[in-house]
């Protein structure tokens, strides 16, 4: 579909990779530059679009609604939260957001063996019941998960050699909020790599010919309800990884974080910035960070009590929700990617004669 | 003995509204073959608006009189303004598309109504009826509710089976392409299929808020049960979302009473899935196994 720029490699691998890097170093640089105030939301974007990148592959690759993602980010969150109880607790931070992944995918393994059989609504049905089914969960179980209170987290100190070499770069110390946002970024790099060569490789086109038409999947011998599951599970290990560094950003696993809002509005990033689009995908988690606040501050202005603002956002992705599936289907960045390649069609006709050019 | 009566009848009233609900989803899944995750939204607002006219000085029945009526209308503009368009296009459109009204409706009634609790009259009485010497949990609130839902069911059945109106409807539903050359203007059928169900939603809203507290999510969980017993009746059938309704209302209202009521939505859940896994077409298929 996407011509590869000139510019850029030509194996999918290469191109990711370096687009990754640069993509590093660019947040590296935005972070030290920016307020603290800033680096927590750049950390809230960060595990947003960790989640939406996720969900981006499930609902856009291959076609399944999820209202789950929420819940699954819950279930990554409880688990880093049990695993850093206090400050003493020694497990180390890659080995506590990898737990978290697998815990998530475990989860996601047993719901996508149930929704590989359901379509459409059903799907969306089942996954909203379970967004609204986990927190209850952590109320339930109040000894260990914590009940309405939620689990403290408490981050490790960063080791020495990264203050130290995060010193050497930047000519900074690295605060709390700096390091706490600079793990989101590595996490959703690294996400998004993987994800990225998943989407091309074999797995993503057998995702994407059971998304197109069951039938002629089947026959071309893919098994369709591994294609599904498979999706299931890789779009729930994102979203607790997710979970994860959303505990570590706010250092709380509570009910509270992970209501049935959090989930639709993940599906409306993944709707606005386009489905099956990682880039859109980032952009929409951009617009959940930093929508909110532009809103509110519009709504205050207006008159509005500051309860009645804070509601202004919602409303906001909402109405776009609906025109976007009304009136540009592809997302934001799909229907940029359309207009650019109607644009370079149009060019490419102009200088070709125009009788034969179709 | 006692707690289990109790439970029991406190199901039984649940059930009633559940039924009620799923019976609205029914409604607009037959015409449009759309779930309509906006209905627990739409309710919630007709509620408020009940709510603003009680609080206005009017009685209760007044209250309900411009729920239903605004629920009607909420129904046709909703239909005829945002879904028509996406009508036959792919299904994840039209899950989508409510979904955004959700969140639409949502936001929008917490900025129109304020994001707390208020109270929400009652039209009878919210203390256990007495039956010898012993209070039972079945209210006399409890009782409008299980009145007022078969009341309402009789009058669809009644539309649908002995109306011109409801044959045509029911023509609509069935296939639309026949329908038409037959002479059946389907657009308007389908407008007033989303706008019953809107009126049967808005009753439910209504009863489930009598006497408890509104707030813009209330009814937020309703959704998920009222989804839940639509499918375990199939779906596809008004008697089977019934019948759905009560034996969810029952169920959730013993692991309530005996487990705990955080985990309601995870008995709902595991109910679904185990429906969906064991019969995909639901307790009252009449089709052979329809694809889920």
């Amino acid at each position: 579909m996407r011509a590869p720029t000139p510019a850029l490699p030509d194996a999918p691998l290469a191109r990711h990779l370096l687009l990754a890097a640069v993509g590093l170093v660019a947040v590296v640089l935005v972070l030290q530059g920016v307020s603290e105030f800033r680096r927590f939301q750049l950390a809230e974007m960060a595990y947003l679009g960790i989640a939406a990148g996720g969900l981006t592959v499930l609902t856009g690759l291959n076609g399944q609604v999820s209202l789950g993602h929420g819940a699954l980010m819950a279930i990554g969150a409880y688990t880093a939260a049990l695993l850093l109880p206090d400050r003493d607790a020694s497990v180390p931070l890659p080995l506590v957001l990898l737990a978290a992944t697998v815990v998530a995918l475990a989860v996601g393994a047993v719901v996508g063996v149930a929704a590989a059989r359901l379509h459409g609504p059903y799907l969306a049905g089942a996954t909203l019941a379970l967004a609204v089914a986990v927190p209850g969960i952590a109320l339930y179980f109040k000894d260990t998960l914590g009940g309405e209170q939620g689990l403290p987290v408490v981050l490790p100190e960063p080791p020495a050699w990264a203050l130290d070499t995060a010193y050497f770069l930047t000519g900074q110390e690295l605060t709390t909020s700096g390091y706490v946002a600079l793990i989101g970024w590595l996490v959703l790099t690294v996400t998004y790599v993987l994800l990225a060569n998943l989407s091309r490789s074999r797995v993503g086109r057998r995702w994407r010919a059971v998304r197109d038409d069951e039938v002629a999947a089947q026959l071309a011998g893919i098994d369709l309800g591994r294609a599904r599951v498979s999706a299931f599970v890789v779009s729930a290990a994102a979203a607790g990884a997710a979970g994860a560094v959303l505990a570590l950003s706010v250092r709380l696993a509570a009910p509270s974080s992970f209501t049935l809002t959090l989930s639709l509005t993940l599906l409306a990033a993944v709707v606005l910035g386009g489905l099956g689009s990682l880039t859109g995908a980032l952009l929409g988690a951009a617009l959940l960070t930093f929508l909110p606040q532009v809103a509110t501050g519009l709504g205050t202005d207006a008159g509005l009590s500051d309860i009645q603002a804070a509601e202004l956002a919602p409303l906001v992705y909402g109405l776009v929700m609906v025109a976007v599936v009304l009136l540009a289907p592809a997302g934001l960045a799909g229907s940029l990617r359309l207009l650019a390649v109607r644009r370079r069609t149009r060019g490419a006709l102009s200088t070709t004669s125009k009788g034969t050019a179709r | 003995m006692q707690q289990l009566l109790n439970t029991s009848l406190v199901g039984l009233t649940l059930g009633f509204v559940y039924a009620a609900f799923a019976l609205a989803l029914v409604l607009v899944w037959r015409s449009t073959r759309v779930v309509n995750f906006a209905q627990a939204p739409m309710a919630m607002v007709t509620t408020f608006v009940a709510l603003v006219v009680i609080e206005g000085g009017a009685s209760w029945w007044l209250g309900l009189a411009a729920a239903l009526a605004s629920g009607l209308v909420l129904g046709a503009v909703l239909e005829r303004a945002v879904v028509r368009p996406v009508q036959g296009g792919s299904q994840i459109n039209a899950v989508i598309l409510t979904l955004g009204l959700f969140i639409v409706l949502h936001a929008l009634a917490a900025v129109v109504f304020g994001n707390r609790y208020r109270s929400f009259p009652a039209p009878f009485g919210i203390r256990g009826l007495e039956v010898g010497d012993r209070t039972v949990a079945l209210t006399p609130t409890g009782v409008f509710t299980i009145v007022a839902v078969l009341v309402v069911m009789a009058l669809l059945v009644a539309l649908f089976r002995f109306t011109d109106l409801g044959l045509r409807m029911r023509a609509a539903a069935f296939n639309r392409e026949v329908a038409r050359l037959l002479g059946v203007r389907v657009g308007r059928m389908l407008t007033l299929g989303w706008a019953l169900a809107s009126l049967v939603g808005s009753l439910a809203g209504v009863l489930i808020a009598s006497g408890s507290l509104v707030h813009p999510g209330f009814m937020d969980s309703v959704v998920v049960f009222g989804f839940v017993a639509a499918v375990l009746g199939g779906l596809d059938s008004p008697v089977g979302s019934v019948v759905g309704g009560l034996v969810l209302g029952l169920s959730l209202s013993f692991v309530s009473g005996y487990v705990g009521s955080q985990l309601v939505p995870l008995a709902a859940l595991l109910i679904l899935v185990l429906v969906l896994l064991v019969r995909p077409g639901g307790l009252f298929s009449t089709t052979t196994a329809r694809q889920v």
